[in-house]
């Protein structure tokens, strides 16, 4: 991919093409679904990528308490600037070390929602006082009567076998250690990719692309991009960091579910057709309508995502902290949530963040006037 | 320290009726702390001045599991809600008592199969013999404990509401040992933390420290056949790495097991699955408190028979002073 | 405002709009300030010294939310508070334009004898406008507009009310109509709060603003005193008076303020009665947790059928709860504090 192209400007439409842009969706969705950075130990290597693809597209940045990576990208003119704030999660969900029983095998818990189901045949990755390889396996089905091979196994049936003998296991994990899933990043047919962790390293990819798209625009407003935090056990990274930015407007970027067998369409996303947009309840009318218009300026095509009441994402956590904060929530449609063979397209990706890059220069100090304005 | 507990454990005070608890904590702490307030949510707050370091919470709960006189029915017996997480196989054929020393039992309608049995189902006899004589003692609205007295097994104790008030006399401890502390001390002693973490919540965001450290009790794996749990009654302080609320705070968790290793303290790390506690109010404070939390191992939690080792406790207190006399700096 | 008016008009959590103008426009009309937020809170002021004094009644009610339109004109919707039990067979109106539907499911003569033992889960329902295809029903309506259910406000017997939406309309009117009166040893704020029904939003955000010394919520709350249920369990009963919380799953209220409130409802000959229940939750839980914390209780005028197409209360229990609500106000004036 081209990094130094000279930019050209279609002035009919503001569409760009893939190849001018200096930051790659797809590159950094590879590198950063391998990374590692478990619920409250994103610092385990998930920080260090997404603070190394950020690097050149923000002013400044900088982390706080919860480990949150904020990087802030000053607007332009002088004045009260309107303050933006960006949220994708890079934690993902992982396991925790409870118990080293005898002959060294682990017991374990999850950290955020493990669907115990996927464990079974899973390679793991335990952080002991270095990585060490784990399997999580079943008894073999020749010894397995069938009424018990058809019942899905609990969490605290498993044992993680490392191989190795108990006092070397003693001497190198302690109870408490995090696991990771051991998974490569599969490229599959056209733009489509499956790993750990889209969800929601997708989200942060967004705000990358939207980031270098920025550069197209008069951007009046401050934008504060942030790669949260524990996100899955609490959304606690965008609570914290949302308090001590006060916002005027903050846009979640998580998955939400893709198209499926067996699950009636009505409750899902087509994958490749864009992104979905919320809205509802959590998310202010006025910022719906902003994306909406962004999008149809684009001719990039929306998929809007009806959303009763909670989002069980970051715009939940946000949209009521402090005295309150208008939000929106654009989603990558993903297949296999919480899985480690997420699957999404990377076309979803790029046009979500070139519809945030378009929102974000929409917003002047008009905008965030009208916020508090209803009738 | 098994006069206080005893003291401590004994007095009355479900979630929202601390008021008993609170006096008793605050005659204790009296002559070893600086300023002593109470805030809106009926936190008792003290402060033991440092020189011009940290903020730093020390925060045990007051508050315990108990039950609401929600209807007074007819013949006079007395039907309730929850205060917190009661189960209703603890709770069948317990004593509860109210603040103004009226003394109930518990018992429950016919119920034909054990799996049926739920609160709803149980009501409390007072021994009244209609509905006047039960309101003449009793009001809709008022909480009743369940009555246990202490009981000293040795090198282990016995007693109601161990949780928390056993964390509340480990900061009692730590409040009359620490003398020259660097740091600015506030022993929060917190109230409705069964029904949501409510007090830790509004104290911590009244007084916004550096760090927070909470201590509450976690369950123990060793018993016949118990769930999976690596903490042991004799094992030492533990230390939280993660409950059903919080992640500790990494580089504090480890800076906690570093200074037990450095000063010789027992301690055992805690992976508690089902359980929240205040460290993560606390934690949510504002833009984040860095916030541990430091253990203490007990049997039978939300009975009215908890039992703690009289040697972690004294180790919870020594690691808790260790922390307060440290740098913090982690 | 009559409460024909306020409970007529639609609010669905999340989609307040035509009840806030209302508001709004009545306000206005009587010449009080008041302000509007970022989630569409409405905040209304009036005296200004002495404590500051935050009294809450949601706007908000439980309806639905369409979230798919099939190719055959069929909409798919999303219950937002309301149980699957009582969807069946009733008549809704969708969006602005009121676009009226029903929500039809299949024939109990087309259903298994086992399928009638269950009720009927919200994603096999669906409601019905007449379109013929999806092309027709989107000239009507679209994804994410809300319906409410189609009640009619009647008075069955002298004092006793039916209509949607009791809870929280009737908390709405009591507001309105103490904001009549002259305030001047308190500051009070009283919020016309928006999405208590999906987890006390609205007043989080107002309350933190606020930062009260100290809150009530006004609610419409559980009444069970109906064949159904166990004598001993109604929770409140219809014509008994202002129902005083004891507790409930967001907040234990003060137990000076309810003291202090039963206190006055003696003297005064009040009639009140406790809620007795701890199950449930409303705005007070928000407004105790704001900032520093402060103390709460609720005052309450129970609705049978709460979260269902109608709900049923007693004109008498609505003027308890106003003329306690005013002594208490007014106690505080005089430097009752809790």
């Amino acid at each position: 991919m081209p990094k130094n192209s000279s930019r050209r400007l279609k002035k009919r439409s503001l569409v760009l093409e893939v190849s001018d842009l200096s930051f790659c969706a797809k590159e950094f969705l590879k590198k950063a679904s391998m990374a590692h950075g478990v619920s409250g130990y994103e610092f385990m290597n998930a920080k260090a990528v997404v603070e190394e693809a950020m690097k050149g597209l923000v002013d400044e940045i900088r982390s706080d308490t919860f480990g949150n990576v904020i990087g802030y990208r000053k607007g332009e003119g002088e004045g009260e600037r309107p303050k933006i704030m960006l949220a994708g999660h890079m934690d993902e969900i992982g396991l925790m070390v409870t118990k080293i029983e005898e002959r060294g095998f682990l017991q374990f818990t999850q950290v955020g929602g493990v669907d115990p189901r996927i464990l079974p045949g899973h390679e793991v990755i335990v952080y002991g006082k270095r990585p060490l390889t784990g399997l999580i396996g079943v008894k073999p089905p020749h010894l397995t009567p069938p009424e018990e091979a058809n019942k899905a196994v609990k969490m605290w049936d498993l044992a993680i076998d490392l191989g190795l003998p108990e006092e070397e296991v003693r001497n190198l994990v302690s109870v408490g250690d995090i696991v990771t899933f051991k998974r490569q990043v599969t490229e599959l047919m056209g733009d489509v990719l499956s790993g750990k962790s889209m969800d929601d390293r997708a989200g942060v990819a967004v705000i990358l692309v939207a980031l270098d798209n920025l550069a197209k625009y008069k951007v009046q407003a401050d934008v504060y991009a942030i790669a949260t935090t524990q996100e899955e056990v609490g959304l606690k990274g965008a609570i914290t960091s949302a308090y001590g930015i006060r916002p005027d407007i903050g846009i979640a970027i998580d998955v939400c579910h893709a198209e499926t067998p067996g699950v009636p369409e009505w409750r899902t996303a087509a994958m490749g057709k864009g992104p979905a947009v919320a809205k509802g309840a959590n998310i202010h009318p006025k910022v719906y309508e902003g994306l909406e218009k962004a999008a149809k300026e684009l001719g990039i095509s929306i998929q809007p995502e009806p959303a009763p009441a909670a989002t069980g994402t970051d715009a939940w956590g946000i949209q009521i902290t402090a005295e309150g904060v208008a939000t929106g929530l654009i989603s990558i449609p993903l297949r296999y949530m919480h899985t480690s063979v997420e699957t999404l397209s990377v076309g979803d990706v790029e046009k979500a963040g070139r519809l945030l890059a378009a929102f974000i220069a929409s917003v002047d100090s008009r905008f965030v006037k009208e916020l508090t304005v209803w009738n | 320290m098994k006069d206080l507990i005893k003291k401590v454990t004994e007095a009355f005070g479900p979630s929202g009726a601390e008021g008993s608890v609170r006096e008793v904590i605050r005659k204790e702490i009296e002559p070893y702390v600086d300023e002593i307030r109470v805030d809106a949510l009926g936190n008792l707050i003290a402060l033991k001045k440092g020189k011009g370091g940290k903020k730093v919470i020390l925060d045990g709960h007051m508050d315990e599991i108990g039950l609401m006189v929600t209807h007074i029915d007819d013949k006079g017996f007395l039907r309730f809600g929850n205060i917190g997480g009661v189960n209703p196989f603890v709770a069948l054929g317990q004593r509860v008592y109210f603040e103004n020393g009226t003394m109930g039992v518990i018992g429950s309608e016919r119920v034909d199969d054990p799996k049926d049995l739920k609160l709803e189902k149980l009501f409390i006899d007072i021994g009244a013999k209609s509905k006047e004589e039960a309101a003449a003692k009793v009001n809709v609205g008022d909480s009743c404990a369940f009555y246990q007295p202490f009981v000293d097994l040795g090198d282990r104790v016995v007693a109601k509401a161990m949780d928390d008030r056993i964390a509340c006399v480990v900061i009692i401890e730590v409040l009359k040992r620490l003398k020259d502390a660097p740091h600015d001390i506030y022993a929060v002693f917190a109230t409705q933390e069964e029904v949501g973490l409510r007090g830790a919540r509004a104290a911590a965001y009244g007084i916004t420290p550096d760090v927070g450290i909470a201590f509450d009790v976690t369950r123990t794996g060793d018993t016949p056949k118990a769930r999976t749990m690596e903490v042991s009654l004799g094992g030492g302080a533990a230390i939280k790495v993660k409950d059903s609320s919080v992640i500790a705070h990494p580089a504090l968790k480890n800076y906690m097991v570093k200074v037990a290793k450095e000063k010789g303290i027992k301690y055992q790390m805690e992976v508690l699955e089902a359980g929240g506690t205040d460290t993560s109010a606390i934690q949510m404070t504002k833009a984040g408190i860095p916030a541990g939390c430091i253990s203490i191992p007990c049997r039978y939690i939300h009975s009215p028979c908890e039992m703690v080792d009289m040697g972690d406790v004294e180790a919870c207190v020594l690691l808790a002073k260790a922390l307060c006399e440290s740098s913090l700096e982690f | 405002m009559e409460l024909r008016e306020l409970t007529s008009l639609a609010g669905v959590s999340g989609g307040e709009t035509e009840i806030r103008n209302a508001i709004m426009k009545e306000l206005e009309a009587m010449g009080v300030p008041f302000e509007t937020d970022i989630m569409g809170n409405v905040i209304a002021r009036k005296g200004d010294s002495g404590p500051k004094v935050l009294v809450d009644a949601h706007m908000d009610e439980v309806g639905l939310m369409i979230v798919h339109i099939e190719k055959n004109g069929f909409l798919r919707f999303w219950p937002i508070g309301v149980p699957p039990s009582v969807m069946v067979s009733k008549r809704v109106l969708i969006g602005k334009d009121k676009v009226p539907g029903v929500i039809g499911a299949k024939a109990i003569h087309l259903q298994e004898p086992r399928e009638r033992e269950s009720v009927i889960p919200a994603n096999q329902l669906f409601i019905d406008i007449g379109a013929k295809s999806k092309e027709e029903a989107e000239k009507k309506v679209k994804v994410g507009d809300y319906a409410v259910f189609d009640t009619e406000f009647e008075e069955l017997s002298p004092g006793i009310v039916k209509a949607k939406a009791l809870d929280d309309r009737i908390g709405c009117a009591i507001l309105l109509d103490i904001l009549k009166e002259d305030w001047k040893g308190i500051q009070l704020y009283a919020v016309f709060a928006v999405q208590e029904e999906i987890g006390t939003r609205g007043a989080r955000v107002a309350a933190y603003r606020v930062a009260p010394d100290m809150g009530i919520a006004l609610e419409g709350t559980v009444c069970a005193d109906i064949p159904l249920a166990d004598k001993d369990a109604y929770a409140t009963k219809i014509g008994h008076g202002a129902a005083i919380s004891i507790m409930d799953r967001g907040s234990i209220p003060s137990k000076t303020m309810v003291a202090q409130i039963m206190k006055l409802a003696k003297e005064h000959n009040i009639p009140v009665q406790y809620r007795e229940a701890t199950s449930g939750g409303n705005d007070a839980g928000a407004i105790q947790a704001a900032q520093a914390g402060c103390p709460v209780a609720s005052i309450s005028v129970p609705c049978r059928y709460i979260h269902t197409p109608f709900a049923v209360a007693s004109l008498a229990d609505m003027k308890a709860a106003r003329d306690i609500l005013v002594l208490f106000l007014r106690s505080v004036e005089g430097g009752f504090r809790p």
